[in-house]
């Protein structure tokens, strides 16, 4: 290749994703930040913590995340310790499970528990649940339980087990050696997974919106209820703007203690796992089942059976699926038409995501210092934001000239890439640094110059952490709701997820019918495309975790 | 300067002209001349951070020189980069492309050379048999056990038909009986082609088992270069005899003495030749007392003490056992040293 080849060729590397960030993320988010601190905007901003209906939202947003961060912690810890050092059969596929709740879309999760609820005749009554604390409660622990047995279970399994031996040997019994040996060099991992769950669960959207109802409304519940129901955005301005101060803090904290975790790691395999005893096993297992397994089989129950009339079973039944091709008054397309929306731009989501997220993690792993900081930084930043910063940014910005995109359906999409780009970065940037600088210098021995070494070293490996970062931006564009609910309405880019959420909020065995099946359906392809890509991609040298 | 005429053509292999290298104006390479003729099977011997893996690399073009440089056949190939250079490198823990499967692996410098896939698959299958791996060519390479992937190694760079071989302690990630009978197969091999080959390792026993000449490297530098026998006989310095396995070596004072008589002529170190050492059937020698006698790779090896001077040498043993073999910890013995065993060493 030419030299100024070479140099348009690093100069494209480096523009297509700093445009792509400029332009969907970086302007929309300075477009909340110039209104809500103008001014008028900062006389409201100022306003808000004297008016109570805001202390009170506050305050159930910060208590709701503690409390179901401690839970989450609490019901995830046995388990953890179950997948790091016993073995017993159907491990693997404990462990792959435990990781579907994670991806699963929040709408149908939230619909989960509202199935759940009527099931186990909670859903009014004195012991309701619906509309509760404790139903946001419970689908965060079922949604961030993987989040902890994933990182901490991953953690423990490396940490030397010579250690807690050694101990055990020395006259400890097992609980003290936990807490003298093993728990200090485990409580870094279990503070970094928790402080993740925690801001999960801070800015946690769909699952409040579908099991809170009106009256259980967080910080981003009350930004969408102020833009898009009431049309009042100077008051939807000043909360994006308190809520984004709140998540720049917490990602601040998190970063500390990812930190220190990746200091204390080292990792130690060995052949030798002992078997779980069976009381531990069935116990954790009936656990597990029980937090992540009911809901999702209810869900399926529910959706294959007709409502229950006066306590008798309703009987097995297609017709909820069969009655996803009809049209109803709520939905202005079909919920299958919806599905189809959302295929398409998971597909196309997934393609911008890889485009954008390849060439910027070339950059990270080849580019000068400063760029690379600045971009490792910046492409990360709309994970750390809340997808209700990315929608509403994208609601008051992008609707006016110069850029008015308003009338592009593909706004949507573009949307989903930018939650997708990070994904996609986590997954290829550890794997091209993880490529051993000696294969290179082999090929390089062996005869291959250095543009047949990219092409015959970095490619197929990072090829395959593509493959894995496009799986994960297709589930993720898919179940995608927080983004999406702030984009205009427009009846060719109703996705499954708002399709679902409609369905869900009016009452009617056929309807409530229909949302179960349709929810199956997105559950069903969220959790195929995930485990197919993720199965087939680690069998490659593809590192990285999300 | 002994530096070679540019543009040459005679078959005189590698020549290596007062090569330096430094990381971050640390020098890791001082002033390294060596050569290496067409056949000739050359060991660099030294311990860890030596240097001698920075000089294979830097042969090979991964390393760049802040002095001196690297001919082949009175070519400088100081501008000819690393996959011009048509050297072959096996890396210490092989350094095999997980994305492809064993025969991807021996077929990459055959594939990037541009060679027709008839002619490959025959060529791959060759370089198989010669390393012991028939049929493998469709495993994937990690399944493969250490000593198995060493061979790939090994088999990828022969494929491609080097003009040198280098191996930077190929042998080294492996348990010891495997490494001693890879080491016997290796030089085998290696002498059946008739191949430059330049090898690396810390191990005497290795180096003595391979090597046309032996260079034992210290400080960046070559001490002493010679045939094993040359090396053996007389290290020259006190680090390269540490390094070929020598081990009685006595510090004289002022005068030459020590407890085992007048050795030399003033102060300094000598070696003196564990083969030279004996235990007299009747009296006559140095008086001695045996600390103990053991086993090493199957030779009876006794260590005595003089005065305060501990040395070790081998015993007769078996069938033409003389006293030897019946030595015990403790026992008064007549300690003989031969004529020649004494050679000096430069600290």
């Amino acid at each position: 290749m030419t030299r100024v080849g070479r140099q348009l060729t690093a100069a494209s590397c480096v523009a297509v994703p700093a445009v792509f960030l400029a332009v969907f993320f970086l302007y929309p988010v300075g477009s909340i930040l110039a209104r809500g601190l103008g001014a008028d905007g900062l006389s409201r901003l100022v306003d808000l913590p004297g008016r109570s209906s805001f202390r009170s939202v506050a305050w159930f947003t910060v208590w709701q995340a503690v409390v179901s961060t401690v839970l989450t912690v609490v019901v995830a810890l046995p388990g953890a310790h179950l997948l790091a050092r016993r073995r017993f059969r159907g491990r693997s596929l404990l462990r792959a499970a435990a990781t579907v709740p994670f991806v699963l879309p929040t709408v149908v999760v939230g619909g989960a528990f509202l199935a759940l609820f009527e099931r186990l005749g909670l859903a009014d009554g004195p012991l309701r649940l619906t509309r509760t604390a404790g139903a946001i409660l419970a689908a965060h622990v079922f949604f961030n339980v993987a989040v902890v047995l994933r990182t901490v279970g991953t953690f423990w399994e490396g940490l030397d087990p010579r250690a807690t031996e050694a101990a055990r040997v020395l006259g400890a019994s097992p609980v003290q050696a936990f807490r003298w040996v093993t728990w200090p060099r485990l409580w870094p991992a279990v503070a970094a997974a928790s402080s993740i769950v925690f801001l999960f669960c801070f800015t946690s959207f769909g699952v409040v919106l579908v099991l809170g109802g009106p009256a259980r409304a967080t910080l981003e519940t009350e930004v969408w209820r102020h833009a898009v129901f009431r049309g009042d955005l100077a008051s939807a301005t000043a909360l994006a703007i308190v809520q984004m101060a709140a998540v720049v803090a917490m990602v601040v904290v998190t970063n500390r203690l990812q930190r220190r975790r990746a200091v204390g790691q080292r990792v130690v395999r060995r052949a030798m796992v002992p078997r779980a005893s069976g009381g531990l096993l069935a116990g954790n297992l009936a656990l597990l089942v029980v937090v992540l397994g009911l809901p999702i089989a209810v869900l399926v129950e529910r959706s294959l059976t007709r409502g229950r009339a006066g306590g008798r079973w309703g009987g097995l039944t297609l017709d909820h699926y069969a009655a996803l091709a009809d049209r109803v008054t709520l939905l202005p397309v079909s919920a299958l038409e919806a599905l189809g929306n959302s295929l398409v731009f998971a597909v196309v989501a997934a393609g911008l995501a890889v485009l954008v997220g390849g060439l910027a993690s070339v950059v990270v792993v080849h580019g000068r210092s400063a760029v690379s900081r600045a971009f490792d930084l910046g492409m990360m930043l709309p994970l750390g934001a809340s997808a209700v910063t990315v929608g509403f940014g994208m609601l008051i910005a992008l609707d006016e000239p110069p850029l008015d995109l308003r009338s592009s359906r593909w706004l949507v999409p573009v949307a989903h890439a930018l939650v997708g780009v990070p994904f996609v970065m986590r997954i290829v940037v550890p794997t091209l640094r993880g490529i051993d600088v000696r294969l290179r210098e082999a090929a390089a021995v062996l005869g291959a110059a250095p543009a047949r070494v990219r092409r015959e070293i970095d490619l197929p490996i990072a090829a395959r952490a593509l493959a894995v970062g496009a799986g994960f931006s297709f589930a993720v564009s898919l179940g995608e709701f927080g983004a999406t609910s702030f984009l205009p309405r427009h009846p060719d880019r109703l996705t499954a997820p708002l399709a679902l959420f409609r369905l869900l909020s009016q009452p009617g065995d056929a309807l409530r019918g229909q949302a179960m099946a349709l929810a199956v359906l997105l559950m069903v392809a969220t959790a195929l495309s995930v485990l197919a890509i993720e199965g087939w991609g680690r069998r490659g040298s593809v590192r990285g975790d999300l | 300067m002994n530096r070679p005429v540019d543009g040459g053509t005679a078959p005189v292999g590698l020549e290596v002209h007062g090569l330096s290298v430094s990381f971050d104006g640390v020098p890791v390479l001082a002033g390294v001349d060596l050569t290496v003729a067409p056949g000739e099977l050359v060991v660099l011997l030294g311990p860890s951070g030596c240097g001698k893996s920075t000089l294979l690399r830097t042969v090979a073009g991964l390393e760049q020189p802040v002095a001196g440089g690297v001919w082949w056949d009175g070519v400088d190939l100081a501008r000819v980069p690393t996959h011009e250079r048509g050297f072959g490198l096996v890396f210490q823990d092989h350094a095999l492309f997980g994305h492809r499967d064993v025969a991807g692996n021996v077929d990459f410098g055959l594939r990037v050379a541009g060679m027709p896939s008839d002619q490959r698959a025959q060529r791959v299958a060759r370089a198989l048999a010669l390393v012991g791996l028939d049929g493998f060519g469709g495993r994937r390479v990690d399944t493969l056990s250490g000593g198995e992937a060493q061979r790939v190694a090994l088999a990828r760079s022969l494929a491609a038909a080097p003009r040198l071989l280098m191996l930077d302690e190929p042998l080294g990630s492996l348990d010891r009986s495997l490494r001693e009978r890879l080491t016997a197969e290796l030089g085998t091999l290696l002498r059946r082609l008739g191949l430059a080959a330049l090898h690396v390792t810390h191990d005497h026993d290795e180096a003595f088992a391979l090597a046309d000449r032996i260079a034992v490297m210290g400080g960046g530098r070559i001490d002493r270069i010679g045939t094993p026998d040359e090396v053996w006989a007389d290290p020259g310095t006190v680090h390269a005899a540490r390094c070929l396995g020598h081990e009685n070596l006595v510090v004289l004072d002022a005068d030459g003495g020590c407890a085992l008589g007048r050795l030399g002529s003033g102060s300094g170190t000598v070696l003196v030749r564990a083969d030279c050492l004996s235990v007299a059937p009747v009296s006559g020698g140095v008086d001695a007392i045996v600390a103990s006698v053991s086993r090493r790779a199957g030779r009876l090896v006794a260590t005595v003490v003089v005065g305060d001077l501990s040395v070790r040498f081998p015993l007769a043993d078996g069938h033409d056992a003389g006293v030897g073999s019946t030595l015990r910890p403790g026992d008064r013995v007549d300690l003989v040293v031969a004529a020649g065993a004494v050679v000096r060493l430069v600290d």
